[in-house]
C-alpha cells in the first residue's frame, strides 16, 4: 500500500527517500495529485450524474416511442378498456385495472404477515433463532420471479383450483367477487402470489425499523406492567408508523412491476371482471406477451405506452416509499 | 480493487475475440403453428450443414412485425399477407407447409371425436353465448353424450397469432355475428375466456383446466394428447381433422392465381374437407441488406421444399406439393433482389 | 382485575400467536416452493443437460448447455458494464457529493430505479439498441441488465464506503496522499469486503431476471458465441418451456430453474456469511 502511495508521485528527479519522506513534499507531487484528484472526481461525478441521465433518458425515449399511441387516443387511453389490435383501438383500463388490482391483493395478504414476522423477529423470536428465520425469510426475496411464476402455475394454481377456490365458490359465493369457476389462475392467485413475493421486503424494512424502537420506550412500556402485545400496540407500533407504511409502500412498488409470476398466472385477459376468481391481466402481463407481437406502429406504440404509465405509476409510489421511509435514515436500496 | 479491474477488462477483450469467432446463424421467429416442424428442420439442417438456423416461435404478428423491422433473417406466419400490404413491406412470401386448427376440450368423461359441433356453436361458445356445456345447442347435437352442467371456460391466444387468424376467419365465415362483434385477425377483441401464450399455451391451458375449449394446431392436440371435436364442414358432413381432411381442403387451393400466394383454405367445399385449414407461409425481404444470409435461407426452405415431406408427414403437416414448390421457387429468383442481382438462381 | 387481566392475557396469546404463524406461514412458502424445486429439478439433470443443447419438440434428450453459456455471458457482461460505472458514482457519493443538491437527487433516483419495473428497462432497451441495430443480441440484454444493476451497487457501493470511518481518510491525507489516491488504496480497500458482497448479491438478482431479456436477447435454441446475436438463457428459456405443452420441456424447465435457484440462493448465503464474518 505505501508502494501504491507513491508509486505515481515520486516522480523523475525525486530521489527516492525524499519521495518517502512526506515532510518534503515537492510541489510537482502536489500538482500532480491535484490533476489526479481533478480526474478522478470528475470521472465519478460524470458516473453518478449517469444514473440521472439515465432516468431522464429513460421517460423520454418511452414518451417519444408512445407519442404516436398519445396523439391517437389522448388521455382516453387510461379510461377507455377496448383492447382490440384488429380495430386498431386501444385503452389501458383493463392492464390498469389489473395492475393495481393484484398488487392490492398482494399488500392486503402481505401486510398483516409480513408485520406478524416482523414483531416475531424483534420481539419475540428466542436469540438463537432470530438469525436462520430472518435469512430463510429473506431468501424467499432471492428467488428469481420467474420461478414464482413456474412454480406458481405448475404446484399452485392446481393447488388452489383443487382445494382453495371451489371453498371460496361455496361458502363466499355470494360476495361478486368470489364466483366464477375455479381455474386456480386469476386476480386472486395472481395477487397471492405476489403476496409471497413481497413479504420478505416489507418483514424485513419493519424489522429494521423496529428494531430502532428505543428500548427505553418499550421498557417503560413493561414496567407499568403492559403485555408484549400492549407493547407492541401502544408503543413500538406508533413509533414505527410512518416507516411502516413506506415500508409498505415499497413492496407495493414492487408488486406493480412484476412481471413474470404475474404473467404466468393472471390469465391474460383483456377484460374488468368483478369476481377475483377471473382471469384477468396487468401492464406488465400484456407487454410480456404481446410486445414482440405488434406488428402495426400504433399498436406498438400504445403497448409502450403502456410501460410509460407503469413506469410513473411506480415512479410516485416509491419515491412516496422514499420520503416516508427516509424519516427514520433507513439505507434504502439494499434488503 | 485493481485486481477486478484487470479481470473486468480481461472478460471485455474476451468477449472481443467472441465477436469474430461467430458460427454462421440465421435468424428467423414467429409462427408457433409451424415451430415444431420447424425447430425439426434446422435440427436435422444442422447436423447436415454447419449452418445453424434458429427459429424462435412468437406469434405469427411477431414473426411480420420483427422481419418488418429487420431484427431477424426471415419471419413466419400462419395469416397470409395481402399482395398490397406485401409490396408495402417489401416482402415476398411463400408457403411451407399446411395443417389445421382444431378445436380441443378438456370435459371428464368425453374422448377425441366424441364431441360434435358445428361453427355456428363454435362462434356461440367463443362469444360467451353458450356458456355451459349441458347447453340445448350442444345437447342436441350430442345426443348419447353425458355433457356436465358445468360452465364453459374459453380459452385463447393472448398473443398475435396465425392460429387466431385461421380460427378467427372460419368463424366470421360461418357466423355472421362473430364477423360483427370481432371479426378475424392475429390477434382480436375476444369476447371471453382465459388467454394463453402461443399454441402451448393455450394446449397447457384446456390440459391443466377443467372444462375448456380451446383451438390449438393439430399436432399440438396430437403431441399432447388433447381431446378434438368433430366438425361439420361446408358440405354439411360431420370430419375429423387428420391429414387427408386436410389435404382434401386444400385441394381447391389456386396458388397460381392468387397474387402473393396467400391462400385461404377455411370452410372449403370438398366432402371430406377440414373446415378450419391453412396454409403456414415464411416472409422474407424482398432486397435483403446481407444477401449471403438471404440465399442461406432459401437454402434452407429449398432442402426443406425437398428433404422434408418425411419429417412434416411425421409430425402432422401436409407437406407442399412440389408442382407448388416449384411455382415458389420461381418467385424468389423473380421477386429477390440483393443489390439489383437475383439472390436465388440455380 | 381478574377478568380484566386474563383478557389482556388472552389478547397478547393472540397477537402472539399471530405472529408466529405468520412467521410459520413465510417458511412453509420457502420450503415449498425449494422443495418442488429441487424434486422435480434433480430429475431432469444429467450430464446432457449441461452438455447439449435443446432437442426439437419429440425427440428425446438435449440440454441447455447454450443457455448456461448465455446467462453466464449476459450476466459478466452486464457485470463489466454496471459495476465500474456503479462503484464510481457511489464513490462520487461517499468520497465528493456527500451532503451536495446533485448527490441527493442521484441518491433519489437510484432508490427509485432500484425498483423500477425490469420490463419497463427491456423495453427501454428494444428502443434504444434492438430496434436501431436491426437486432436481439446478447449485447442488448447485457445492457438491460446492467441498467438494472446499476443502482444497486451505487446504492451498496456508497453505503460501504461511508462505513469506512473519516478519521483513516484524514490520517491517510495527512501523509500527503492526493485525495483520489486515499481513495482508490485506502478507502476501497477497507470497504471491498462489503462492496464484493453487495456486488455478488447483485449478480445474483440480475441473473435470475427474465423480463428485461425477452426483448433483448430474445432465445436461440444453437449455441452462440457471437455477441451481436441472439442467445438463449437459462430464465427465458424457462418461461419458453414451462408455457409449453411437452412434457420433456417442463422437466428442462424444473432443471433450469433447479439451476438458476440453486446458484441464487448459494451467493446470497455466502454473501449473508461474509457480512457476518466482518461483524463478528
Amino acid at each position: 500500500m505505501s508502494e501504491n502511495l507513491n508509486e505515481k508521485n515520486g516522480g523523475p528527479g525525486i530521489p527516492a527517500s525524499e519521495a518517502n519522506g512526506y515532510v518534503s513534499l515537492s510541489a510537482r507531487r502536489q500538482s500532480s495529485g491535484k490533476l489526479g484528484d481533478a480526474v478522478f472526481k470528475g470521472v465519478s461525478y460524470a458516473f453518478a450524474l449517469s444514473v440521472i441521465v439515465l432516468m431522464a433518458l429513460l421517460f423520454i425515449v418511452l414518451v417519444k416511442e408512445s407519442w404516436l399511441s398519445i396523439k391517437a387516443f389522448g388521455f382516453s387511453f387510461i379510461y377507455t378498456s377496448v383492447w382490440d389490435p384488429v380495430a386498431q383501438e386501444f385503452g389501458a383500463l383493463p392492464s390498469i385495472y389489473g395492475t393495481l388490482v393484484s398488487s392490492i391483493i398482494a399488500i392486503v395478504i402481505a401486510v398483516p404477515i409480513s408485520l406478524g414476522i416482523a414483531i416475531f423477529l424483534t420481539e419475540m423470536a428466542p436469540k438463537r433463532l432470530k438469525g436462520p428465520i430472518g435469512t430463510a425469510i429473506e431468501l424467499l426475496a432471492s428467488i428469481p420471479s420467474i420461478i414464482y411464476g413456474m412454480w406458481g402455475l405448475f404446484v399452485f394454481a392446481p393447488f388452489l383450483s383443487e382445494y382453495v377456490e371451489p371453498f371460496l365458490i361455496d361458502y363466499l359465493g355470494f360476495i361478486p367477487l368470489f364466483t366464477g369457476a375455479p381455474l386456480g389462475i386469476g386476480m386472486l392467485p395472481a395477487g397471492f402470489i405476489l403476496a409471497i413475493m413481497i413479504i420478505p421486503f416489507i418483514s424485513s424494512v419493519s424489522r429494521d425499523i423496529f428494531q430502532m424502537v428505543p428500548s427505553i420506550l418499550k421498557e417503560s412500556g413493561y414496567g407499568v406492567g403492559a403485555t408484549k402485545w400492549e407493547v407492541i400496540r401502544k408503543i413500538v407500533l406508533p413509533y414505527a408508523r410512518s416507516g411502516v407504511i413506506g415500508a409498505v409502500i415499497l413492496g407495493l412498488g414492487r408488486a406493480l412491476g412484476e412481471t413474470m409470476a404475474v404473467t404466468f398466472l393472471i390469465g391474460n385477459a383483456q377484460e374488468i371482471k368483478l369476481s377475483l376468481l377471473e382471469p384477468a391481466t396487468s401492464i406488465s402481463a400484456t407487454l410480456a406477451n404481446e410486445f414482440t407481437e405488434a406488428v402495426e406502429d400504433l399498436y406498438l406504440s400504445s403497448l409502450v405506452e403502456l410501460g410509460l404509465i407503469l413506469f410513473i405509476i411506480t415512479f410516485i409510489v416509491l419515491a412516496l416509499a422514499k420520503l416516508l421511509i427516509s424519516r427514520f435514515s433507513y439505507k434504502g436500496g439494499q434488503l | 480493487m485493481r485486481r477486478m479491474l484487470l479481470a473486468f477488462s480481461a472478460l471485455l477483450v474476451a468477449s472481443g475475440f467472441a465477436v469474430t469467432a461467430s458460427a454462421e446463424l440465421l435468424n428467423g421467429a414467429g409462427a408457433t403453428f409451424p415451430a415444431p416442424l420447424y425447430s425439426k428442420w434446422s435440427y436435422e439442417y444442422a447436423k447436415q450443414t454447419k449452418l445453424k438456423l434458429n427459429y424462435q416461435s412468437i406469434g405469427s404478428g411477431g414473426g411480420i412485425k420483427q422481419v418488418m423491422a429487420g431484427t431477424v433473417d426471415f419471419g413466419a406466419s400462419d395469416a397470409p399477407l395481402g399482395a398490397k400490404e406485401l409490396k408495402e413491406a417489401d416482402l415476398v412470401q411463400f408457403p411451407m407447409a399446411i395443417g389445421g386448427v382444431v378445436p380441443v376440450v378438456n370435459v371428464k368423461g368425453i374422448a377425441a371425436g366424441q364431441m360434435k359441433l358445428t361453427g355456428e356453436v363454435l362462434a356461440d361458445i367463443y362469444l360467451g353465448k353458450i356458456a355451459n356445456w349441458n347447453d340445448k345447442k350442444i345437447a342436441d347435437l350430442n345426443p348419447g353424450l353425458a355433457l356436465p352442467n358445468d360452465k364453459i371456460t374459453v380459452v385463447h391466444r393472448s398473443d398475435g397469432s396465425g392460429t387466431t387468424w385461421i380460427f378467427t376467419n372460419y368463424l366470421s365465415k360461418v357466423s355472421p355475428e362473430w364477423q360483427k362483434k370481432a371479426g378475424f385477425g392475429t390477434a382480436v377483441n375476444w369476447p371471453a375466456g382465459v388467454g394463453g401464450k402461443g399454441n402451448e399455451g393455450v394446449a397447457t391451458y384446456v390440459k391443466r383446466i377443467k372444462n375448456t375449449i380451446g383451438y390449438v394446431e393439430y399436432a399440438y392436440a396430437v403431441q399432447n394428447k388433447l381431446n378434438h371435436a368433430k366438425l361439420n364442414n361446408k358440405s354439411g358432413a360431420f370430419v375429423d381433422p387428420s391429414m387427408e381432411s386436410f389435404m382434401s381442403a386444400a385441394e381447391s387451393a389456386d396458388w397460381k392465381g392468387t397474387p402473393g400466394f396467400g391462400v385461404i383454405l377455411t370452410n372449403q367445399a370438398g366432402k371430406g374437407a377440414w373446415p378450419i385449414a391453412g396454409a403456414t407461409f415464411i416472409l422474407v425481404p424482398e432486397s435483403p441488406k446481407e444477401c449471403a444470409k438471404a440465399k442461406d435461407v432459401l437454402k434452407f426452405f429449398d432442402w426443406a421444399y425437398n428433404n422434408g415431406a418425411a419429417m412434416a408427414k411425421a409430425l402432422d403437416y401436409v407437406p407442399i406439393p412440389k408442382n407448388v414448390s416449384d411455382l415458389m421457387e420461381q418467385s424468389w429468383s423473380k421477386d429477390i433482389k440483393c443489390n439489383s442481382q437475383p439472390v436465388w438462381g440455380k | 382485575m381478574g377478568l380484566h387481566y386474563q383478557r389482556r392475557k388472552l389478547a397478547n396469546y393472540i397477537a402472539l400467536g399471530v405472529s408466529v404463524g405468520s412467521a410459520v406461514f413465510g417458511i412453509v412458502f420457502l420450503f415449498w416452493i425449494l422443495k418442488d424445486v429441487f424434486t422435480f429439478g434433480f430429475a431432469a439433470i444429467n450430464l446432457d443437460f449441461f452438455t447439449q443443447v435443446p432437442a426439437p419438440p419429440g425427440e428425446a434428450g438435449g440440454g441447455m448447455a447454450n443457455a448456461i453459456l448465455g446467462t453466464l455471458t449476459i450476466t459478466v457482461l452486464a457485470t463489466a458494464f454496471g459495476v465500474p460505472a456503479g462503484i464510481l458514482a457511489g464513490t462520487y457519493l461517499s468520497e465528493y457529493g456527500r451532503k451536495s443538491k446533485t448527490a441527493f437527487v442521484v441518491r433519489f433516483v437510484s432508490d427509485i430505479l432500484v425498483s423500477a419495473p425490469s420490463i419497463v428497462i427491456g423495453v427501454f432497451v428494444y428502443a434504444i439498441m434492438v430496434k436501431p441495430f436491426g437486432g436481439f443480441s446478447a449485447l442488448a440484454g447485457a445492457v438491460a441488465l446492467a441498467i438494472i444493476m446499476l443502482p444497486v451497487v451505487v446504492r451498496t457501493a456508497e453505503e460501504m464506503l461511508k462505513l469506512v470511518p473519516d478519521a483513516t481518510r484524514e490520517a491517510a491525507l495527512a501523509l500527503g496522499a492526493p485525495h483520489w489516491k486515499v481513495t482508490v488504496s485506502v478507502v476501497y480497500r477497507g470497504a471491498l469486503r462489503g462492496i464484493v458482497t453487495g456486488i455478488m448479491l447483485a449478480v445474483a438478482r440480475v441473473s435470475g431476471e427474465t423480463a428485461p431479456l425477452l426483448f433483448t436477447s430474445f432465445n436461440n435454441s444453437f449455441w452462440n458465441f457471437n455477441l451481436t446475436e441472439p442467445t438463449a438463457t437459462l430464465t427465458v428459456t424457462i418461461f419458453n418451456y414451462a408455457m409449453g405443452p411437452y412434457e420433456d420441456w417442463h422437466q428442462m424447465a424444473w432443471g433450469a430453474a433447479l439451476l438458476i435457484t440453486a446458484m441464487v440462493l448459494l451467493v446470497t448465503i455466502i454473501s449473508r456469511i461474509i457480512v457476518r464474518g466482518r461483524a463478528g
